[in-house]
């Protein structure tokens, strides 16, 4: 159950302060990650101390500093076409981040709406639309992003359209199930004797008693979107380069192992960061916000 | 129980009658294929040859019944690239591709049983915690990365298993092991709760008072109810996993499988090849879900009498 309980006034640092003091370790440890790498993504540009594009050939391959060969200034070593890892990285890091955001969102707006109106509308259009659930559960998402890109080309609006329909269902569904057992509350009766319609109803009822199990999902997805975004890209069906993607330095660098294996390891550790930091902020959510598992 | 059967049946078929038509009609959302394919450096001549080869002039619905009626005569047309029929480099490719796959199921269920029943037995303990961690980091680490950390490690540096191919049984280690990790982790998770829920049950209790030893209650009675759950959950979630993680680890392996073959297609703009590849796949998640449906109902009485009733 998740009505909306009046919460105390509270400023939000002294939330955030509450919510840290009683998490336990590995928590903090995904708190602590999380923020550093959102923080470095956010000031991606002002940190990269080279320009992630730049190419140098007389300083290929380079190794970290503190290896032989290694290049002042080149903390993390240089790729195959002498360009700065820790650069490259870090605009990775940007991009990866803001496409899954963007992905997420759009995922939620949009099986979120289909859902609500499944759920309100019911008949005909419920039908329809959980039959195209039940058919995209039925297949996996990654062969339709495959043959997405495929046709329609691997531009930027593609890459946000294809990741925003990754997971849809799973809002359709939840949204609906949930839209369904609040129809039947007494508090949506009274709404609706009030005469209130159903866009009313849908906006002021509704949603805000959906809220929660929404933003779970949304933690969840997120990281999902992560991995389908670095998997494409890894493929190299994702953003196209010069473009640092975190999934594309771990795609072509790949090639580089045997000789430059630090080409790979920079991005695939920030890769494996996000995704661990969301799945146990996404848990923790979870938790927090189904009262069945609080009580155990 | 035929019945039930009857309509696992109707609902495969019709999902796979949507997925065919969203399919066609995506692949034509792009325009003219021909043009996507072969761009500018071709004569006039031979592109309305191969426009009118692949029949791109005739009206759509027309195409789409053609499309449909491949399906009857199986006549699917030729590769863009290979010049050979989509369905015999389609259907070569499903042997390694199923090889690989039983390999990493026979690993999961190895590995993920026995640990989930482990975190389920000890869950206060820190066995079970430590159980539950790992898995929980499993489902976190992307299996690309853990395919390609893998190469690193045990290719290159220890020299000691081949990187791409699947000639000989050391091939198969690294390719099963990236693609069950993600398997092992959510099937630990689902054994564990499933064995959760079933520890706590009165037939239990009754079985170890008659003076059962503590392994025949856990296996006989406690895995018997708790492998029903299990099954479903295969069905759901594995198929789908599976499906999805033999892309991306054929590609990076160079598995001659299907999911290899979809990324080439994919990245070469091989519609014709695309087009089939996907729906043999999607048939095949469908019919394994299916046949994964029928098994829970044959093992699970009481499903198949409350459908039956109609309900």
């Amino acid at each position: 159950m998740t009505h909306s309980v009046a919460v105390p006034a509270m400023s939000l640092p002294a939330t955030a302060y509450r919510l840290w003091r009683g998490a336990d370790p590995i928590r903090k440890v995904a708190i602590l990650i999380g923020v550093m790498l959102v923080v470095l993504a956010i000031f991606a540009p002002l940190i990269a101390p080279f320009d992630p594009n730049a190419q140098s050939l007389i300083s290929r391959l380079r190794p970290p500093l503190g290896f032989e060969r290694a290049k002042e200034g080149y903390l993390l070593g240089t790729d195959e076409l002498g360009r700065d890892v820790l650069s490259r990285s870090l605009h990775g890091l940007q991009l990866t981040l803001m496409l899954a955001g963007l992905g997420a969102t759009l995922g939620l707006l949009f099986g979120g709406t289909l859902g609500l109106l499944a759920g309100v509308v019911g008949g005909r259009t419920e039908a329809t639309v959980m039959a195209a659930v039940d058919t995209q559960i039925a297949v996996p998402f990654t062969l339709v992003a495959l043959f997405l890109l495929a046709i329609l080309g691997s531009s930027i609006e593609v890459i946000v359209l294809v990741l925003g329909l990754a997971g849809w269902e799973q809002y359709a569904r939840i949204v609906r199930g949930e839209v369904r057992r609040l129809m039947n509350m007494p508090f949506i009766e009274a709404a609706r004797a009030a005469g209130a319609g159903p866009l009313r109803i849908a906006r002021h009822h509704l949603l805000p008693n959906i809220v929660s199990p929404l933003v779970v999902q949304f933690t969840l997805s997120l990281s999902n979107i992560v991995l389908l975004e670095s998997t494409l890209s890894f493929l190299g069906l994702g953003v196209q380069p010069p473009t640092a993607t975190l999934g594309a330095m771990v795609g072509i660098g790949r090639d580089y192992m045997p000789s430059a294996p630090w080409i790979v390891v920079a991005p695939a550790m920030m890769i494996l960061f996000i995704t661990f930091a969301v799945q146990i902020l996404g848990d923790w959510l979870r938790d927090g916000a189904d009262v069945r598992l609080r009580a155990r | 129980m035929l019945s039930y059967a009857l309509r696992t049946l109707t609902r495969m078929a019709i999902t796979f009658f949507v997925i065919v038509t969203v399919v066609f009609f995506a692949t034509r959302l792009s325009g003219n294929a021909v043009d996507f394919v072969v761009g500018d450096g071709i004569t006039s001549e031979d592109r309305e040859l191969l426009i009118s080869y692949y029949e791109l002039d005739r009206p759509l619905f027309t195409q789409y019944l053609a499309f449909l009626k491949s399906f009857t005569d199986g006549q699917f047309g030729l590769s863009f690239i290979e010049r050979r029929p989509v369905s015999d480099i389609v259907l070569e490719r499903i042997w390694p591709s199923a090889q690989l796959l039983l390999a990493a199921m026979t690993l999961t269920l190895l590995v993920s049983i026995p640990l989930g029943i482990v975190a389920a037995i000890w869950r206060d303990s820190w066995i079970g915690s430590a159980v539950m961690m790992v898995a929980f980091l499993g489902y976190a680490v992307p299996n690309f990365v853990l395919a390609v950390l893998m190469m690193l490690i045990f290719s290159y540096w220890l020299n000691w298993l081949p990187v791409v191919g699947n000639g000989t049984a050391l091939h198969f280690i690294m390719p099963t092991i990236a693609m069950a990790g993600v398997l092992i982790a959510a099937l630990t998770r689902f054994t564990r709760n499933a064995m959760l829920d079933v520890l706590g049950q009165d037939f239990m209790r009754t079985a170890r008072a008659k003076g059962l030893s503590e392994g025949h209650v856990i296996i006989k009675h406690g895995l018997r109810n708790a492998g029903i759950t299990i099954l479903s959950v295969i069905g759901l979630q594995v198929a789908g996993i599976a499906a999805a993680g033999s892309v991306v680890i054929e590609a990076i392996f160079s598995w001659p499988g299907i999911g290899d073959l979809l990324v080439s297609a994919a990245v070469r703009r091989d519609y014709p090849v695309l087009q089939f590849g996907v729906l043999t796949v999607a048939l095949a998640v469908i019919v394994i879900n299916a046949l994964v449906d029928l098994a829970y109902a044959w093992a699970d009485p009481r499903l198949r009498h409350t459908v039956k009733g109609g309900n």
